[in-house]
């Protein structure tokens, strides 16, 4: 994985000595909560529901086990014992002290991490696939080209005060595994005719108005991939509503002036900044491809031996196909029965990092979808892998099911919340264990957002699940056939909202009419793409 | 009534006017009446308070004081999913005066 040098060191060991003179200003007074506000937020300090949260940036989801153990001892130092690992591939903390969060950050900085882009209108941490570095279905390992746009991208003069915040994926597979196409910009790196480029997709997003980015390039040579997303950001920075937050995100400045005219301007601007020799020299790409070379995989077992039903479950479900055949990328699930989706302990952190370092040659990502993987697990290792995840409550076997489920922390710790997500979550994964219907159900996911914002990604679920403020009351709106995947599609919503026990009801009469009426090898977003909407309005609504 | 919460600059815990002070405990808040703005600048200038706001609430019978909005009643219990975080941890009633 990528490691600073002492300009990057430098960069961020300096924020922390800013940040920790800004915070002391603040507390002596000198600094009114309007001042210092833009500051933190600079630094991923918010202030929500109960207490300060920060926000620390995992690039494209990579960790090692020191950085993993140190999340772990903030968790105990200066939080209450936990953090939370979000959409984007962070990880955040709940219950920080102002006068605490300086200490935080240069810690952090220790092992190379920080909390810079974390928030504002900036790019913010660069997502990537879960899996890179390690799928069997990738072109190449997308991560070098994410560190190269971080780079670009970090304290970036031009872009560091943009009309809204912005968000980059770069993936290098068919599969689509980090919800490329609802960033602001995704970027697809593919092969043709024996040749690396990227497809780039602009203006895609969810929020209150969800879109699915179109298509403005499908080949950019990879010596040109930072000029090409550089014009897309100036034509963005120039044009984007700057006037109506609500209207300021690239995907309303893409829909308005549609795909085409926006292209055209990007295009003209990208034809532009070829003249002025913007992009980085191919030696700075090389130079960090070295640190994301393959760790030394060694021949090994390719099956292994499956007599525990439990443990063989956990592989079926939870393991994925690796570039090499001797091993596994095993997902990790913070998604126990009942349990706080993304949630993990100090104690279960520092947990996921030595086993890292005993099976997965010291390699972690973080999943969009709230989990953990070691990319690198020897097959033959499996087993006892299996049986200390499972013993520290980390073994449920749910990745992709009902029970997989992203929930955004909602009412219970969110600011801009309007209803709870948490409690939904704990008790729909409750309810499907208990039925015995979640292996049943095959891949179904189902996705909590506490309000419009959609942090919990309900506009991509096959099931999604909207939180609103009903006259002082929760009441929860149901969604169904939306998809983050190569196969992306917007929920439609079904009708009134339910509350929360109709809520729940009403994904076991959706689910229960899926069961009725699928035919083989379908998915429920297979079933209710074939059916439609109206068979399963019909089944709620009567 | 109306009575005024905020977060403690220093820690951002959830703090409630009693008065005389903040506190942590959203019974102890009084009504303010008109005095809602003074009370706030005043709090804000002395670095006791951070975006101090003043909200409905209502006094129950039994001494409670319930915030209006569901948000501030998760805001003077804690996280309703985290009884061991809230601030009644061993009241096994304490989610259904929030909710």
């Amino acid at each position: 994985m990528y490691a600073y040098d002492q300009y990057d060191q430098q960069m961020v060991d300096a924020r922390v000595a800013e940040f920790r003179d800004q915070a002391r200003r603040r507390l002596e007074g000198k600094l009114t909560e309007d001042q210092f506000k833009p500051l933190r937020l600079m630094n991923g300090l918010y202030l929500q529901l109960h207490a300060y949260m920060l926000r620390v940036a995992i690039p494209y989801g990579t960790l090692n086990s020191r950085q993993m153990t140190m999340l772990g001892d903030i968790a105990d130092r200066y939080d209450r014992g936990y953090g939370h690992f979000t959409t984007r591939q962070n990880i955040q903390y709940n219950w920080v002290k102002l006068e605490d969060a300086a200490d935080i950050l240069a810690d952090l900085a220790t092992v190379e991490m920080h909390a810079i882009q974390t928030s504002g209108n900036c790019i913010r941490n660069i997502s990537s696939d879960h899996f890179a570095g390690a799928a069997h279905d990738e072109v190449v390992d997308p991560r070098p080209y994410a560190e190269l746009l971080r780079q670009w991208s970090s304290f970036h003069p031009e872009f560091s005060y943009l009309p809204r915040k912005f968000k980059i994926c770069v993936i290098a597979s068919e599969k689509d595994r980090a919800a490329m196409r609802l960033h602001d910009i995704g970027i697809r790196i593919i092969e043709r005719d024996g040749e690396l480029g990227a497809q780039f997709f602009v203006g895609g997003g969810m929020g209150r108005t969800p879109m699915i980015a179109p298509m403005v390039r499908d080949f950019v040579a990879l010596d040109q991939l930072v000029t090409y997303a550089e014009a897309c950001l100036r034509v963005y920075n120039r044009y984007g509503r700057r006037d109506n937050k609500y209207k300021a995100r690239i995907k309303i400045l893409v829909h308005e002036l549609g795909a085409e005219e926006y292209t055209r301007q990007v295009e003209e601007e990208f034809a532009h900044l070829l003249e002025q020799g913007v992009e980085p020299p191919l030696a700075e790409l090389e130079r960090i491809r070295t640190f994301f070379t393959d760790p030394p995989f060694e021949d090994g077992a390719k099956s292994v031996e499956r007599s525990d039903p439990d443990f063989a479950v956990w592989v079926d479900r939870n393991t994925h196909r690796h570039k090499h055949d001797a091993y596994v990328s095993a997902v990790i699930s913070l998604k126990p029965v009942g349990g706080i989706p993304g949630d993990a302990t100090g104690e279960q952190m520092r947990l996921m990092a030595r086993l890292a370092k005993q099976y997965s040659f010291d390699e972690i990502r973080v999943m969009h979808t709230q989990n953990v993987v070691l990319p690198h697990v020897r097959i033959a290792d499996l087993p006892a892998l299996w049986a200390e995840l499972h013993e520290a409550g980390l073994g449920a076997p749910n990745m992709d099911t009902i029970e997989d489920i992203i929930a955004c922390p909602g009412l219970d710790y969110c600011s801009l919340a309007n209803a709870r997500s948490i409690p939904l979550a704990q008790r729909i994964s409750e309810r499907f264990d208990k039925s015995g219907k979640t292996g049943k159900l095959g891949e179904l996911k189902l996705k909590i957002s506490g309000c419009i914002n959609a942090c919990g990604h309900h506009h991509a679920g096959h099931i999604g699940i909207l939180g609103v403020d009903k006259k002082g009351k929760e009441n929860y709106q149901l969604s169904l056939g939306g998809s983050e995947a190569e196969d992306v599609s917007l929920a439609k919503i079904t009708g009134p909202g339910f509350d929360e026990d109709g809520v729940i009801e009403a994904v076991e009469k959706v689910t229960d009419l899926y069961l009725a009426q699928r035919t083989e090898g379908e998915r429920f977003i297979d079933t209710y793409r074939r059916l439609g909407m109206e068979p399963f309005k019909e089944a709620l609504y009567g | 009534m109306k009575i005024l919460t905020g977060n403690d600059l220093k820690t951002g815990a959830v703090v409630w006017w009693t008065g005389e002070f903040w506190s942590l405990h959203v019974d102890e808040a009084v009504d303010v009446g008109e005095r809602a703005e003074e009370i706030m600048a005043a709090e804000e200038a002395a670095r006791r308070v951070n975006v101090p706001y003043a909200i409905e609430a209502t006094r129950e019978d039994d001494g409670h004081v319930r915030p209006a909005h569901i948000k501030d009643r998760v805001r003077a219990l804690g996280p309703t999913v985290r009884p061991d975080l809230t601030l009644k941890p061993q009241d096994p009633e304490a989610l259904d005066w929030v909710i």
